[in-house]
């Protein structure tokens, strides 16, 4: 990914930075500029909300042929993970075992590298998740 | 060194992660007897990062649940140091990349360590000084490694991940600096010389004329400028590269083994180099009670030692109440690995991809 | 939804399509002009004759570092003059342009009208062909995080597992079925029966499908004709009407749909495309529908109505969608079988409806068929798009 394409998004990949929408109370991660429920009402009404890191997990699959930038980790769990405020989003479960994960189980954000560049170039870094009672 | 004002630890947390090998699995690879190694060094294991960790990802942890324990909000860190001999790049700060992750970003100053095994402790230094100086009110203090021993190397049975975050301020306080120093000379022991992935070292000359004279020096230093002496303490953490040099160091200044063993952490997670003393520090302070006297030594190669007089405030046992990990329960997440996911993880082997 | 007024018929008088495989000594334009060449013989027209050209392709930017091909399979067609136009939407890229030919001549703009498809994705290694698929997720939310393509239908079968019950065997089932109709259709990368063992047998990809609950990489092209219904009669043969179309759109990842195991792009599309053609599930009687994964048919099959939710796993195992059983589910091979050159798919499955309409079908032919529902999603479920056609008089 582009450095500059990679770096518009630290806020968001370090932090959780996503979006409330100030019309109807709902949280999206990653930010949106209009709510889809509220449209016009929600323009210029997004402010900015931070995770707290926390959720659940929805459903998930253990990778057993990664993108080749993901080749050293493989195989590793991809899961679709419900935060608290009701957001989802799609992160890599670490320090975890396939056989205990199931839908429900408490995960937590935890930042890691997400790959890199090159070997000369830039490294990535962003939330990934754990069990929460690792 | 005395600090001009109040100083000490509002905050700190270590994080070390969970993957361990034994050093009988290092040894069956290179033919030498791994567990007679593991004995003499006195280490049963040691940690290894996942290939997604390193010295950034684990500062982050440590430095998150520092901030929970001293309860402070991002915008009020003003400075973060961050010491480390494997920092993931030689030029791009890992601080900026901590600041940023933990929303400290942009009002603060930052900037890396690298003092061998001490570059953590030359952190708190800093911080100490920016603080007692009335320059900043808060400042984060953080030591972490991956280390890397070459394949078949000694340091391949020792060197180890791992890392402890302090967060130095003057108010409500768990544990007050009351005194530092230092010692510092020009002794080639160990080195890694730029665009080099793997240490060198000077062999047995890293024991007698590098750690134990830098260590008893600067420790004894301690002790006639604070008119002190080893049983004044309730606990003491010296550098451990290993089981065997602490004790025997300790054991030569006249401080038991019952002083230096809640923070000798090397026997189950090997030497975590930055990472060691703070976070053998961060082990002691979970079992400190108000009132208890730490005195601390690290030791980088290169050479040099900083100490610490410590003492614990009443507000340690806030920490007793708190959600966030102590050492123990961080270290006791342990998985064991072969030699050949060690590789792997420690990219030892590469897929030859980009 | 606009009720949409004066629209002509249209039909469909000639289709071509490729080989479909490891296709080495044949470039895209090769596989565009062959398929496009194939049609209008098939329709007895010539290439002068041709008013418009539209071109579903996925990702010839990515896949040979050519853009523009619209125009380029135009002038190796010998058909430079001819107005050409690109039409992309992830996997869906053929249906698409189907669709945008179909309003074309419906509308009156044009009366001859060439819509192909092609894709050539073996002149890049299989990881990099698989990568290229990824693209069509979310780049930013989804795949830098080390979600792959795999991975996110995967996430959507263990959705479907532990909401519905449905089971790997069941999944099996679908790859046994389709290689089953594969085996009778000449053009298939696959013209071979397998077995539920094997399928489920083999490596994992992403738990819980294995390789062979996904489709190949393929090279192929597929084009139709169209024009408007009242000047079919001049053509050889019973042409095919295009009864309706419905399009149907969602959030572009996986995450962001509160069931995982629906995909609301296709309930959209089938929803409009039923009404616009005056006809219910029930009234279909055969359908290609989009099966980059076992999951993806039972899901399909489902979610264009066919079965109730949950309920595809079970009437696939039963049966129920076998050749000329209660409705005949990817008579060609589907993607699984006869393969997938994903911006050609959507003509894929025209061509083989319209075999089955004019019963050209040979072995794998669906007894008199009356309607026939053609389905192509793009990526994974962020668009979607259903044609409903039969056979016109």
């Amino acid at each position: 990914m582009p450095i500059p394409r990679f770096w518009r998004e630290i806020k968001q990949r370090y932090k959780g930075i996503g979006s409330r929408c100030e019309n109807c109370g709902k949280i999206y991660f990653p930010p949106r500029k209009i709510c889809p429920e509220c449209r016009r009402e929600s323009f210029q009404k997004m402010e900015e909300y931070e995770l707290e890191g926390k959720g659940e997990v929805v459903t998930y699959t253990k990778i057993n042929e990664p993108h080749p930038e993901f080749e050293m980790l493989s195989p590793y769990i991809m899961a679709i993970v419900e935060t608290e405020e009701g957001a989802r989003l799609t992160g890599h479960l670490v320090d975890a075992d396939i056989e205990d994960v199931e839908p429900g189980m408490k995960v937590e954000a935890t930042m890691r590298k997400l790959g890199e560049e090159s070997r000369d170039g830039l490294i990535y870094y962003g939330y990934k998740f754990w069990p929460l009672d690792r | 060194m005395k600090p001009k004002d109040d100083v000490g630890i509002k905050g700190y947390a270590g994080y070390v992660p969970k993957y361990r090998i034994a050093p009988k699995e290092v040894g069956d690879v290179w033919g030498k007897d791994g567990e007679l190694m593991g004995r003499s060094l006195r280490i049963n294991s040691k940690s290894v990062p996942s290939p997604d960790e390193d010295v950034v990802t684990i500062s982050t942890q440590a430095a998150k649940w520092a901030m929970e324990r001293a309860e402070i909000d991002s915008d009020e860190i003003d400075a973060i140091y961050v010491g480390s001999e494997s920092h993931p790049y030689a030029v791009k700060p890992t601080a900026t990349i901590v600041a940023a992750s933990l929303a400290a970003s942009p009002n603060l100053t930052a900037a890396d360590y690298e003092f061998a095994c001490k570059a953590g402790t030359a952190a708190f230094q800093t911080c100490m000084g920016l603080v007692s100086s009335g320059m900043i009110e808060n400042g984060m203090a953080i030591g972490a490694d991956t280390s890397q021993g070459a394949p078949g190397d000694a340091l391949e049975f020792s060197a180890a991940a791992g890392g402890a975050a302090y967060l130095i301020g003057s108010e409500n306080i768990l544990a007050r600096f009351n005194y530092t120093c230092s010692y510092t000379t020009d002794t080639p022991d160990f080195w890694r010389r730029e665009g080099e992935k793997y240490p060198q070292h000077g062999g047995r000359f890293t024991g007698k004329p590098a750690y134990f004279k830098h260590i008893t020096n600067c420790t004894n230093k301690l002790l006639k400028e604070t008119g002190k002496e080893p049983g004044d303490y309730d606990y003491a953490v010296f550098h451990q590269p290993n089981g065997k040099f602490p004790m025997k160091a300790a054991k030569k200044m006249g401080f038991s083994k019952e002083q230096i063993e809640p923070g000798l952490l090397v026997t189950r997670i090997g030497n975590t180099y930055s990472g060691a003393v703070p976070l053998g520090l961060a082990a002691t302070l979970d079992q400190a009670e108000p009132g208890d006297k730490i005195l601390v030594t690290s030791y980088g190669s290169g050479a040099g030692s900083d100490s610490f007089d410590i003492v614990v405030t009443d507000n340690i046992e806030k920490v007793k109440e708190q959600s966030v990990p102590k050492i123990e329960e961080v270290i006791s997440k342990e998985e064991f690995i072969s030699y050949a996911k060690y590789a792997k993880f420690r990219e030892k082997i590469h897929d030859g991809g980009a | 939804m606009t009720e949409v007024h004066n629209l002509r018929d249209v039909a469909i008088i000639g289709i071509g399509e490729t080989q479909i495989g490891e296709l080495w000594d044949k470039s895209l334009r090769e596989l565009g002009i062959e398929a496009g060449l194939k049609a209008l013989k098939y329709a007895g027209l010539h290439g002068d004759e041709v008013e418009k050209l539209y071109v579903g392709n996925m990702s010839a930017g990515k896949l040979i570092n050519q853009e523009h091909v619209a125009p380029l399979i135009a002038d190796y067609a010998g058909i430079s003059e001819v107005p050409s136009t690109r039409i992309e939407s992830g996997s869906a890229s053929g249906g698409m342009a189907l669709a945008e030919g179909y309003k074309a001549v419906a509308s009156g703009m044009e009366d001859i009208v060439v819509v192909g498809g092609a894709e050539k994705m073996t002149d890049v290694g299989e990881q990099e062909a698989k990568d290229i698929l990824s693209s069509t997720a979310d780049q930013e939310w989804e795949t830098v995080f080390g979600a792959t393509f795999d991975s996110l239908y995967a996430m959507m079968a263990r959705y479907h597992m532990d909401n519905h019950g449905t089971t790997k065997d069941q999944l099996a089932q679908v790859a046994v079925k389709n290689h089953a109709n594969a085996a009778k259709n000449p053009n298939a990368q696959y013209p071979r029966e397998t077995s539920k063992k094997f399928v489920k047998n083999a490596p994992m990809v992403a738990d819980p499908l294995g390789m062979f609950d996904c489709a190949p990489i393929s090279d192929g092209g597929a084009a139709v004709v169209l024009c408007p219904a009242e000047r079919a009669d001049s053509f050889d043969g019973d042409p095919v009407e295009i009864v309706s179309l419905g399009q149907g759109g969602d959030h572009m990842a996986v995450h962001e749909r509160r069931d995982i195991g629906t995909m609301k792009a296709t309930e959209r599309a089938a929803k409009k495309a039923y009404k616009r053609a005056s006809v219910k599930p029930q009234d279909i009687d055969f359908a290609e529908v989009h099966d980059n994964y076992t999951i993806t048919e039972i899901m399909a099959i489902e979610d264009l109505g066919f079965f109730e939710k949950g309920e595809g796993g079970r009437a696939t195992e039963e049966g129920k969608t076998e050749l000329n059983s209660d409705i005949s589910i990817n008579t060609s091979g589907g993607l699984k079988a006869k393969g997938r050159p994903v911006g050609a798919v959507g003509l894929n499955q025209a061509v083989e409806a319209v075999l089955q309409l004019r019963g050209e079908a040979g072995e794998r032919q669906v007894d008199q068929p009356g309607y026939g529902l053609i389905h192509n999603i793009g990526g994974t479920g962020a668009s979607a798009i259903v044609h409903i056609l039969r056979r016109w008089s």
